[in-house]
């Protein structure tokens, strides 16, 4: 188990430099926007990534509300990290394709406006657990990800509507995709979501260590109290036994 | 059920009595959405048209940044004396305790509005030209979205490090469609322009879905120590 | 082709975040094991 990491990370590595390769020289150009639809490839995939990081952050949040788990707590952390991470990519590579194929760099347009207030919900999700100091954290947090869950399809009805009464540049697609281009998309986003695996596992076993380290600091510090010159065993943290006891090896 | 409704109105009749006293928030909100309202109309200067246009955003944001005044001090007040640990261990539930809050910042800020609106509505030259009963719903349903998610996330930041920054940065994410509601809903009936029953709907929604979803969670909260 | 600058300021843009975020994982990771190493003396 200890050389899985290791060989998927390889395996990540050599899927994503596949991936580009199809989307940079394999992918037909496409006929009115050109070159910059390449951007596409990254975009979407990222979106769709995210999106089930967050879906993966509700649900371990509800498992914890329920069963009180630590383990779902962590999980719950780090996808809504990661996921922010990937939404972060989406909502800088957004822009970058709308200023040559629509000539303005943001519009509030229904994807865009709901993926904006996805991550504005869970930055204010990590803010809550950076800023929250006590063993509840977890609680609370679970609770802030299920209310933006509740947000989400409001977010979206209020958007459409307030669209369909405004004016807005014509967003492209809508049309059928060519099969060779749905064949590099499906595999950017087979890449991307390994990447989001691979960086949710070494936040895990980060974010699981984190917490054995906090755990025995303050049992030292408690120690440390009482008796004062010990230097015996109580406290060691052996590394071998927090590894086994983590991650999802 | 009637000690629910019992211990929410005696909480009720409680705070209130203490702001009546003290009159510390409603002071502060009055003062400080006036404020807002001279610094926005020296930044704006519109005419009567625009102003139709722009003042159902002027007038939420205000409303908005004024009620957080009143819900960051809505659970301060009970950390002082032990107060919250008090009704952590009584038997009351938790939900009247919440309802209790809720409906007091509820009259709290609608009293704020009802006093702003007028002044806004002198200062920007406005006169509706929709329905302007509409205003009224608009205004009760928006005020209860802000005041039921603020009151929840003012309980969800007492343990943070600094809860008064806390609070905006978790109930205004949340609040982007009950806000964008109120605003455009507002907008609709002071133009004329179109129905805002369809904004009025989702703010029901809203309504709905967060004050079952806040009675439904008040109790994880309360106990997280 | 100007908008084939836009292609690589998304594909440096994406990679630059990721590369960031794993900037930050090592940092994280150092300061837990010198935690681990005062821990462990």
């Amino acid at each position: 188990m200890k050389r899985a990491f290791p060989i998927f990370a390889a395996l990540t590595a050599l899927l994503l430099a596949y991936a580009f390769y199809e989307a940079i020289w394999v992918a037909p150009m496409e006929r009115t926007m050109g070159d910059v639809q390449r951007i596409f490839y990254y975009h979407v995939p990222s979106a769709w990534t995210a999106f089930l990081l967050f879906f993966v952050n509700l649900v371990a949040s509800i498992i914890y509300l329920v069963r009180r788990n630590a383990k779902a707590d962590a999980v719950a952390v780090v996808a809504a990290e990661v996921g922010v991470l990937f939404c972060t990519v989406v909502l800088v590579t957004g822009p970058i394709w709308a200023r040559p194929v629509w000539g303005i760099w943001w519009t509030w347009d229904i994807r865009l406006t709901t993926t904006l207030v996805l991550w504005l919900i869970y930055v204010s999700y990590l803010v809550l657990r950076r800023f929250s100091e006590s063993s509840q954290t977890p609680k609370l947090a679970a609770v802030l990800a299920v209310l933006g869950a509740l947000d989400v399809p409001l977010v979206y009805f209020s958007i459409w509507f307030f669209r369909t009464q405004h004016p807005q540049p014509v967003i492209g697609g809508g049309g059928s995709i060519d099969p060779r281009m749905l064949h590099v998309l499906l595999i950017n986003w087979l890449a991307f979501s390994c990447l989001a695996f691979l960086l949710c596992w070494v936040r895990y076993r980060l974010e699981w260590l984190e917490r054995k380290v906090e755990e025995a600091q303050a049992l030292e510090s408690l120690l440390g109290d009482t008796v004062p010159s010990s230097q015996s065993a109580p406290v060691k943290l052996p590394p071998e036994k927090t590894q086994s006891s983590m991650g999802p090896q | 059920m009637s000690s629910l409704s019992s211990i929410t109105l005696a909480t009720l009749t409680k705070d209130i009595r203490l702001e009546w006293r003290s009159k510390d928030a409603i002071n502060s909100m009055l003062f400080f959405s006036l404020l807002v309202v001279v610094i926005f109309s020296f930044s704006f200067d519109p005419n009567a048209e625009e102003s139709r246009q722009i003042v159902g955003g002027l007038i939420w944001v205000a409303f908005l940044f004024a009620a957080v005044v009143a819900l960051n001090q809505t659970w301060a007040r009970e950390l002082r004396n032990q107060v919250l640990d008090a009704y952590r261990v009584s038997p009351a539930p938790a939900n009247a305790l919440f309802m209790a809050k809720v409906l007091g910042n509820f009259i709290l800020v609608s009293l704020l509005e009802s006093l702003m609106a007028p002044l806004f509505m002198i200062f920007y030259n406005l006169r509706a030209l929709g329905p302007a009963w509409q205003l009224i719903p608009v205004a009760m349903l928006g005020t209860w979205a802000l005041v039921v998610n603020g009151t929840f996330f003012a309980a969800m930041s007492l343990r943070t490090r600094s809860r008064e920054i806390m609070l905006p940065l978790l109930l205004f994410p949340i609040s982007i469609p009950a806000v964008q509601s109120m605003v455009e809903a507002t907008r609709i009936i002071l133009s004329g322009d179109g129905a805002a029953r369809f904004w009025i709907v989702l703010l029901l929604t809203y309504d709905v879905v967060f004050t079952t979803a806040c009675l439904a969670l008040f109790e994880t909260v309360l106990q997280a120590e | 082709m100007n908008s084939i600058k836009f292609l690589y300021a998304a594909y440096i843009a994406t990679w630059l975040i990721h590369g960031l975020y794993v900037g930050s994982l090592v940092r994280r990771y150092r300061r837990l094991k010198r935690q681990m190493n005062d821990l462990g003396k």
